[in-house]
């Protein structure tokens, strides 16, 4: 096939077609055929997951068109080892969270249209190499997120919905600015390979306002990530959101949106404004940090169930912030120690998968409590392990991979994003460590709370998790396990990808000292 | 070009005011129930119109002595108006307001105004810049007070007559003083005069630049000339609050870039430094200022309005603000932008105003609360209303971004000195949002899904909206026609014959 992105990108609106013409009272048929589009979809990515090079880290199944000549702007598709596993995480948790949504009876076809439309929106961010329309893409997927939080969500969902939009709305337009000033700083083209070479380039010693132009544009697209990331202090807006929205779609918000920031970070500023690394590093480090403390004191602090998750997911994006930062360590400044600096970028994407597979187990089971139970007070269970033995045993696995206990992939990415920032990081690392302790108390801490102890008389009659709610949870847990176990096939995948990453960083970065 | 052979070239016009004398005998033979039918009169003229613009050729001269400019980019506006027109007409006749009135009047009225908009968007002489405004602010007031039953409607026309006369009294004042420094009211031989006046002068152009620049202000609504707009907004008839908003506002940009492009700047190009002829103040910057006031002005109190109309009233003077940002940088590109944006905008305002009209027709009211649930019973009417929202929002795909995305990439490419105006701009989008999306929230996320489902009670509804919401998403997604377009019509007639 050619046009094998644009397919995995465009499949999902051939589905909102079809659900828009099922007639409305045949719920069940819409939601078969939104499993089956993005059955399709997940059968696809696979495929190129099998036929993608991973021994050539550079840009794949490139696809290129005019859209508007008049403003040099195309339709330019590709896809390199740091989308795809995004691109296969989002096929992944897209047809999953079709499962995850099947209990959903209010305005189904709304609904179902709603989340095929932001499974588009994200897979065209990721595998976008046109700024403009890496831009369109990441604008189109919060319309579909608005309405999915606020009409389906819980009880406080207008306002958690508006604020959500309103959040990531700053962050758009600023980065919007940034995209305009690199357009035209850099000889008028949206095309991101272009930049990634001239952008380094053009925009060395240029000042604005007494200010390194390099670290303006930085701030602005820094600001439009960190906010989806998201970093400390822009994270408010993700309890709340957390909380109020339906099961899937907390899902799909933890395993991609989340990354986006992150995507975004990688593809973009380091890439485009290496110089910026260098200047950022540090403060990067520093927001990881936080972002580990805050988050696992916070997870500690709550008493929704989901809430926790939420915290959790800030504390974990910590972890590959910090990994990120260690990308200096390869150059002459950070010793040339390239080894660190690989450990640190492959652990941060390996890191965002990991999260990805795990924060979306996690939010499942929430969900699953929460349908029987109808609340998720972690103080209201207590002794759940005696009637629900098998759920029980799948939380414990969740929590677990959750705390990052060897043998589930996140003890092996968030090892790697320590051992690569240590070098360069000392201190900031052994604080951060603090965070892997209270990260394992807050998950300890509620599983105990929540299955061991006196049955609580109310619930001696909640259900086992059914086969369908297994069906969603057993291929993210087999995943965690399997390169918690045998991490070598996503390494392979992804490593040539982030060697030249590196290499942009540090050959073309951190040789001036920005104003 | 002398008067006679100029008009071979004043088709357009000559065929509108043949237009207006027609309906007005037409509206003679009709009886009161049926004075409506006029309005097929007015837009077989206006189609008539249109042909004839279309047919006119590209040439660019001047008419009539030099008073009027025939080019490209009036051109541009002139189609721009009819447009408008055309769609507030269609829109008239699907409103309840204007049930009980005799409208074949209306009508004719609506004719003469875009017949005075024509003029604005082609005069070269000072004089007849005043006469087009006035052509068109006459007419104005006449419509903002159609429904004479209505309180609110007189009020507005009054407040529109004061306020209007005011400023164009004042704007008058700076003609006069321009007149008095040059001696001419062409505008190539004021152009000339100016270049060759002694610095002493200085102060008086200074004077006569602010004086005219409230002038031009007050018809685009700008920051401090608005604050007639909200109240006429609110109480004219609905059509007429739509049409306010857009065509005397095209061809209030169309005058002032015009103006300060060839009076104060050297005309030929369209260079950054138009203003830099004027000297004495930071033109550049006071311009952007004035931009951020009215974008902010019209942002923070739209949000907060209860009634929907109202919203779009002040929203309508927020958008006046995106496009005041093409006017500092005085560029190519700015006022590329500011073309675009009123194409782009041209079709979401309407689509927003019809949207309210139809709901004033079916729950009688315009806040919010009567669109409560609305998604779920007029699926058609959420999901078009909602398109306009966003697309007055400015969010991708819709052509509202578009738009913005066109003001933007000229602020930012008149380089770092402007970026804090691109900062503003964007961050006025956001606020934006929240009123806008304040529409869809109650449409969608109030009430329940019900199984009382109603349609457009009529074909024209359908067809109306639809013409409106396509070009508002498709043009979002592909715009290199309407790009084109407006690159052919970036010629502005530079010099007089």
């Amino acid at each position: 096939m050619n046009h094998l992105l644009s397919w995995i990108i465009w499949l999902p609106v051939i589905g909102i077609v079809a659900v828009v013409i099922i007639p409305r009272d045949k719920g069940t048929l819409i939601k078969q055929v939104s499993a089956v589009v993005t059955g399709v979809q997940l059968a696809l990515t696979i495929y190129l997951w099998r036929i993608y090079d991973g021994s050539n880290g550079t840009f794949q199944f490139m696809e290129s068109a005019e859209w508007i000549p008049s403003f040099n702007i195309s339709y330019m598709l590709g896809v390199d080892g740091l989308s795809l596993p995004m691109v296969f995480l989002m096929a992944l948790l897209g047809f999953l969270g079709v499962f995850v949504s099947w209990n959903i009876n209010k305005a189904v076809k709304g609904y179902f249209a709603l989340f095929l439309l932001l499974n588009t929106g994200i897979m065209g961010v990721f595998l976008s190499l046109d700024f403009f329309l890496f831009y369109v893409f990441w604008e189109v997927m919060l319309l579909p997120m608005y309405f999915l939080i606020g009409m389906w969500g819980g009880p406080q969902r207008e306002y958690a919905a508006i604020k959500f939009f309103l959040y990531t709305l700053v962050g758009s337009v600023l980065m919007l600015i940034a995209i305009l000033a690199l357009y035209f700083t850099c000889g008028k083209t949206f095309d991101m390979l272009v930049l990634m070479e001239t952008a380094p380039i053009a925009l060395n010693g240029v000042l604005w306002w007494g200010m390194s132009a390099i670290k303006v544009i930085w701030t602005l697209l820094f600001i439009g990530f960190a906010i989806k990331v998201p970093v400390f202090p822009f994270h408010t807006w993700l309890p709340l959101a957390h909380v109020e929205a339906p099961t899937a779609v907390s899902v799909i918000l933890a395993g991609i949106l989340l990354k986006l920031g992150i995507y975004g970070i990688l593809r973009i500023n380091y890439t485009m404004l290496p110089d910026g690394v260098f200047w950022f590093a540090g403060a990067l480090a520093v927001l990881g940090l936080i972002n580990v403390i805050w988050g696992a004191m916070c997870a500690l602090a709550q008493t929704d169930l989901k809430k926790l998750v939420a915290y959790s997911s800030i504390n974990h994006m910590g972890y590959a912030l910090l990994g990120m930062a260690a990308v200096i360590a390869g150059s002459s400044m950070g010793g040339d120690n390239l080894l660190a600096a690989q450990a640190g970028l492959n652990g941060a994407v390996f890191q965002m998968f990991n999260h990805g597979t795990i924060s979306a187990m996690l939010f499942i089971l929430v969900g699953v409590i929460y349908d029987r139970a109808h609340h998720r007070d972690i103080d209201g269970f207590g002794g759940l392990a005696v009637k629900m033995p098998i759920y029980s045993g799948i939380v414990a696995l969740a929590f677990f991979a959750g705390l990052g206990l060897p043998g589930f992939s996140g003890f092996i990415s968030e090892a790697m994003c320590f051992i690569g920032a240590f070098p360069v990081f000392r201190t900031i690392v052994i604080i951060s460590t603090i965070g892997i302790l209270l990260n394992a108390a807050y998950f300890l801490w509620a599983f105990q709370r929540i299955f061991f102890g006196e049955l609580n008389e109310k619930y001696k009659d909640l259900p086992e998790i059914n086969r369908m709610e297994l069906f969603t949870v057993i291929p993210l847990a087999v995943i965690t396990l399997f390169l918690g176990i045998y991490p070598r096939p996503f390494l392979d995948l992804i490593s040539e990808t982030m060697n030249i990453l590196i290499d942009q960083v540090v050959s073309l970065g951190g040789l001036v000292n920005l104003m | 070009m002398s008067n006679l052979n100029s008009l071979s070239y004043f088709w357009p016009e000559l065929i509108l005011t043949g237009t207006v004398l027609v309906a007005i005998v037409a509206d003679l033979f009709y009886r009161k129930e049926d004075s409506f039918k006029v309005a097929w009169w007015v837009l077989g003229g206006l189609t008539l119109t249109m042909a004839a613009i279309r047919m006119g050729g590209s040439a660019v001269t001047d008419l009539f002595m030099g008073t009027i400019a025939l080019d490209p980019f009036a051109e541009f506006f002139k189609v721009l108006i009819l447009l408008s027109t055309v769609l507030v007409i269609l829109i008239s006749f699907k409103t309840d307001e204007l049930k009980n009135y005799s409208v074949g009047e209306y009508f004719s009225i609506l004719a003469i105004m875009a017949f005075g908009l024509f003029l604005m968007a082609s005069a070269i002489d000072i004089l007849m810049v005043y006469l087009s405004i006035e052509i068109v602010s006459i007419m104005s007031f006449f419509l903002a007070g159609y429904l004479k039953k209505s309180q609110l409607s007189n009020e507005a026309a009054l407040k529109y007559v004061l306020y209007g006369a005011f400023s164009s009294g004042i704007m008058l004042f700076g003609f006069s003083i321009l007149f008095g420094l040059t001696g001419s009211t062409k505008f190539f031989e004021i152009r000339q005069a100016l270049a060759g006046l002694e610095n002493g002068a200085n102060l008086a152009l200074i004077i006569s630049a602010v004086f005219i620049l409230a002038g031009f202000g007050y018809k685009i609504s700008a920051v401090p000339f608005h604050f007639w707009t909200p109240d006429v907004y609110e109480g004219s008839p609905t059509t007429i609050t739509a049409y306010l908003s857009i065509a005397p506002k095209a061809a209030g940009f169309a005058m002032l870039i015009r103006f300060f492009n060839q009076v104060m700047g050297d005309g030929t190009a369209m260079i950054n430094d138009s203003w830099s002829a004027l000297g004495g103040l930071p033109w550049p910057q006071l311009m952007g200022v004035l931009a951020v006031a009215t974008m902010s002005l019209g942002n923070l109190v739209a949000i907060q309005q209860n009634s929907v109309k109202r919203m779009l009233a002040y929203s309508s003077i927020a958008h006046a603000g995106y496009m005041m940002m093409g006017l500092p940088v005085m560029s190519n590109q700015g006022i590329y932008g500011i073309m675009m944006y009123l194409v782009m905008y041209l079709f979401m305002n309407l689509g927003a105003f019809f949207v309210v009209i139809y709901i004033q027709g079916k729950t009688g009211g315009e806040s919010y609360e009567d669109f409560n649930g609305l998604g779920w019973t007029m699926p058609f009417i959420g999901v078009v209303m909602a398109l306009f929202m966003f697309a007055l929002t400015g969010l991708p795909p819709t052509a509202g971004f578009i738009g913005k995305f066109y003001l933007f990439a000229a602020v930012i490419e008149a380089g770092p000195q402007f970026y804090w105006l691109a900062f503003f701009g964007a961050l006025n989008s956001v606020i934006s949002l929240y009123y806008y999306v304040r529409v869809v929230k109650h449409m969608y996320l109030r009430g329940e899904r019900s199984d009382d489902v109603s349609m457009p009670s009529s074909n024209l509804v359908t067809v109306l909206l639809v013409f409106l919401a396509v070009p508002s998403l498709v043009l979002g997604v592909y715009w290199e026609p309407v790009a084109n377009w407006i690159n052919q019509s970036l010629v502005l007639l530079s010099s007089g014959m």
